[in-house]
């Protein structure tokens, strides 16, 4: 049981990474879309306070243009770690979700301690340390892991009862749910009867670092393992949200940037008008040789 | 059973398979449903009675959703005619994922479908869902949900059996496809559940996307905004119908008209080369609102603009419809629209009051315009506030002194982030101007957007006013509660879509005659304040 959890973990690595960059290259490598902004635009800076664009400056193409990076981290935080616009627009369902988030949030910082407790093992680094970064760990851990669960499961309820969300919660909204909180509570079961201090994850990370295996109790390789699948089917499953989030709001909702005389954008425009459209209706009749430019160009017959 | 009783009845039992059901109306809205709208509406038994849907109607068309139509699609004369209908469908819902089909929505369409988490964050957004009173089948959600599993169970790659179980199943049937269509425009596009989604998934663009399969594959469109509208402006020059030779007769007689009014010699100037400024008009206000464009003509000639109109076909008239149900209509007219104007040789085009034709060719075109037909466009907002700043009028407030409130058009200022010029105005022409709330980006739709506000036919108006615009009716009365008693009082909606919705409601509900409710633009308040012009321009008469 413990090589294979040794080896499910490094397979379970290579699936969340290769399917996360696949996916991301994927969404990155479409065409580029029209422009479909959604106000406030955080980078429009100050303006983006009463929602602005640049467009309500007289000549606005002639004045330079200026990104706002940090008004733009002003709002992507509060996004990111408190869910603000579940919190805004539906509190009821905030009060599951941001723990169940938050906690798994906290769960990946476990699993980062973790990782820099075995690094200190490795490198020998002073014996207090590494007992007060496991003292740490254990704290960030279970807290997260008992943060995450009770989210999950208000969020299981909520999905099971609501009356708003019932008729459009499906099978893998279940799964997902119950997937996440039995992987997280058999790894707490496996923590309170088998590894108090986390010593033997920590153990393991560092087989892992070392390409040894380490010997580890059944119940804390069957909790790795089931992890590890955890951890490779996220990102197949519309839970990658937790990246794609990036393109939503960064690349659709907050992307205003102008299409200039000879720029970046106004060549991927002229790459893109050359695609060959097929739509069947009459005022079209786009037969697969005519270009979108040929279209918009063609008069209307009278 | 009382009516709470009977909405939760009506939630418990709903059910999205359904939509596939051959099994008659889907769902309908009552008076009881409706949210209750302020003072002096507030009496429920006074709601006018809905208009039933006449029995030609329901014999010709397929009317299966909610008792009001607006597409008219005709009953399949057979089985196999009801197949090859689905047929289509399906096969314009492959075209909908592909690059060459849909490159420009691609994108946005595709995350939208794989991450929506249903958690229904987006429905209390909605005005349309709330103003019904909840009804579940204007969920924001709902369409798309019904979208996302025939997406998942016909178009993608994976099996239909694992589909089915992860996603859900729906069968697509007729059924299912007219009543996806009706669906597509029981929803005003504008994007007010995107704005409150934690993931950013917009189910407003799932709704105009589907309006496309229909349109650009099946040919199935409304023909208020394709044959009437998109069409006639492309053969004869603008959807009112008017050639260039009669909107120029239109615009001397506006012109004539706006001189006695205002003692000043106003002559619009046509297609002068060179000019720094294109405007166009929405045409249909040299029919419905001729002050306008007249008005427009005052300030610009007062302050001393270099302007010119264009009397190019499609170039007089800057609605573009295909914003709203197709991309090929869009670029064809946004391209006209540029090429009007690189003749002319223009050094930017403004937008005059109208809030689809700004987002259209200001912002969508911005990615289908290139080289020389890239010409700057800038909304008309920021260069009537930069003129009345700018201090080359002089104004007499005292002339707007009645209660003034804005409307936002989503198009202006939620989907373009155009907010605050139109306020500048306001706050320094007229004292007794107050908010509606929410507004600036979280504003609501008044009701007609996407189109609705020239959609009249069968008992549609009905829903339009008592359910699509019902939110922006209840703002308007509340942003006037303190002053009951002023005579006169003002809705400023920048905007011709907003600006005949607000129209259409005002008068169904009696509001001119009972509250002395007047609408009208932002220019009509501008001129009305110039001190160099005779007093009075706006007139308390309804229009």
């Amino acid at each position: 049981m413990d090589v294979i959890a040794h080896w499910a973990a490094y397979a379970a690595i290579v699936v969340f990474v290769t399917a996360v960059g696949y996916r991301f290259y994927k969404i990155h490598s479409l065409p580029i879309h029209f422009r479909w902004e959604l106000y406030p635009v955080p980078t429009e800076g100050k303006r983006a306070e009463h929602g602005g664009s640049r467009l309500e400056e007289g000549d606005w193409w002639t004045k330079p243009r200026h990104a706002d990076h940090v008004m733009e981290m002003r709002y992507m935080l509060p996004e990111m770690v408190l869910i603000k616009a579940l919190w805004e627009h539906n509190r009821k369902l905030w009060w599951k979700s941001f723990p169940f988030h938050f906690g798994l949030y906290i769960v990946a910082g476990f699993v980062g301690l973790l990782g820099l407790g075995a690094v200190g093992r490795l490198a020998n680094a002073p014996q207090g340390a590494l007992v007060n970064l496991a003292a740490l760990t254990t704290v960030v851990g279970v807290g997260g892991m008992v943060l995450a669960i009770l989210g999950g499961l208000g969020l299981l309820y909520a999905r099971l009862t609501d009356e708003d969300m019932k008729p459009y919660t499906n099978f893998s909204h279940y799964f997902n749910l119950i997937f996440i909180v039995a992987a997280l509570a058999l790894t707490l079961a496996a923590w309170w009867t088998a590894d108090r201090d986390f010593s033997r994850y920590r153990a393991f990370i560092v087989g892992l670092l070392t390409g040894k295996p380490a010997a580890l109790s059944s119940l804390v390789s069957g909790s790795i393992v089931v992890n590890c699948l955890l951890l490779a089917y996220i990102p197949l499953t519309h839970m990658s949200h937790f990246f794609v989030k990036w393109f939503t709001w960064h690349r659709i909702r907050w992307d205003d940037e102008p299409n200039v005389r000879g720029g970046r954008i106004e060549k991927m425009i002229e790459k893109a008008l050359q695609y060959r459209p097929t739509w069947a209706a009459d005022h079209i009749q786009a037969d697969g040789k005519k270009t979108w430019v040929d279209i918009a160009v063609e008069d209307i017959k009278r | 059973m009382n009516p709470v009783e009977a909405k939760a009845k009506t939630k418990k039992a709903f059910r999205l398979e359904d939509i596939s059901q051959d099994n008659g109306q889907w769902s309908h809205v009552e008076n009881s449903d409706l949210m209750p709208l302020p003072a002096p509406l507030d009496n429920p038994a006074e709601e006018p009675a809905w208009k039933p849907l006449s029995d030609q109607a329901r014999e010709r068309y397929e009317c299966n959703l909610d008792g009001t139509l607006i597409l008219n699609i005709p009953k399949p004369k057979s089985k196999e005619e009801e197949q090859e209908l689905v047929r289509k469908f399906l096969t314009g819902l492959h075209k909908l994922f592909t690059e060459e089909n849909n490159w420009g929505f691609l994108r946005p369409l595709m995350l939208s479908m794989d991450h929506c988490a249903n958690c229904q964050t987006c429905s209390e957004a909605c005005h349309i869902y709330e103003a019904s009173g909840h009804n579940p089948i204007y969920r924001p959600t709902c369409r798309s949900e019904v979208l996302r599993r025939l997406y998942h169970k016909y178009i993608k790659p994976g099996g239909r059996f694992l589909a089915t179980l992860r996603h859900g199943d729906i069968d697509l049937t007729w059924p299912t496809v007219v009543r996806l269509a009706e669906l597509s425009y029981r929803c005003n596009l504008f994007r007010r559940c995107a704005q409150t989604c934690p993931i950013g998934v917009d189910n407003g663009l799932i709704a105009r996307e589907l309006r496309k399969v229909f349109s650009q594959e099946l040919g199935i469109h409304t023909k208020e905004l394709h044959d009437n509208g998109s069409m006639l402006q492309l053969k004869v020059g603008s959807s009112t119908g008017m050639n260039a030779l009669v909107l120029k007769d239109n615009v001397d007689f506006i012109d004539e008209d706006m001189s006695d009014k205002t003692g000043m010699t106003i002559k619009t100037p046509w297609d002068k080369e060179g000019a720094d400024v294109l405007l166009i008009h929405n045409a249909g206000e040299m029919m419905a609102w001729p002050e306008n464009p007249g008005a427009f003509a005052v300030i610009l000639e007062a302050a001393g603009v270099s302007w010119t109109m264009s009397s190019e076909a499609v170039a007089y008239d800057s609605i573009n419809y295909g914003l709203f149900y197709d991309d090929a209509m869009l670029a064809k007219v946004v391209v006209r629209h540029a090429m009007a104007a690189k003749k002319l040789g223009v050094k930017k085009i403004v937008l005059g009051e109208c809030g689809h034709a700004h987002k259209a060719l200001t912002v969508i075109a911005d990615r289908l315009l290139t080289g020389d037909l890239n010409i700057p466009r800038e909304s008309s907002m920021t260069l009537l506030r930069d003129i009345v700043m700018s201090g080359r009028l002089r104004f007499d407030p005292s002339r707007n002194d009645f209660p003034v409130t804005l409307h936002d058009p989503c198009n202006l200022v939620r989907l373009m982030g155009v907010v605050e010029p139109q306020r500048e105005v306001l706050r320094k022409l007229c004292p007794l101007f107050r908010e509606m709330t929410p507004h600036g980006v979280e504003n609501y739709c008044c009701g007609g957007g996407s189109g609705f506000a020239i959609h009249s036919g069968h008992n549609f108006s009905d829903w339009r006013f008592k359910v699509s615009g019902r939110k922006k009716l209840a703002q308007i009365l509340n942003a006037f509660q303190d002053c009951p008693d002023a005579p006169h009082k003002y809705v400023c909606a920048p905007c011709s879509n907003c600006k005949g919705q607000i129209r259409d409601m005002l008068q169904y509900y009696h509001l001119f005659e009972r509250w002395g409710i007047l609408y009208g633009g932002l220019v009509e308040l501008i001129v009305n304040a110039m001190a160099d012009v005779k007093p009075g321009f706006i007139e308390w008469e309804w229009r």
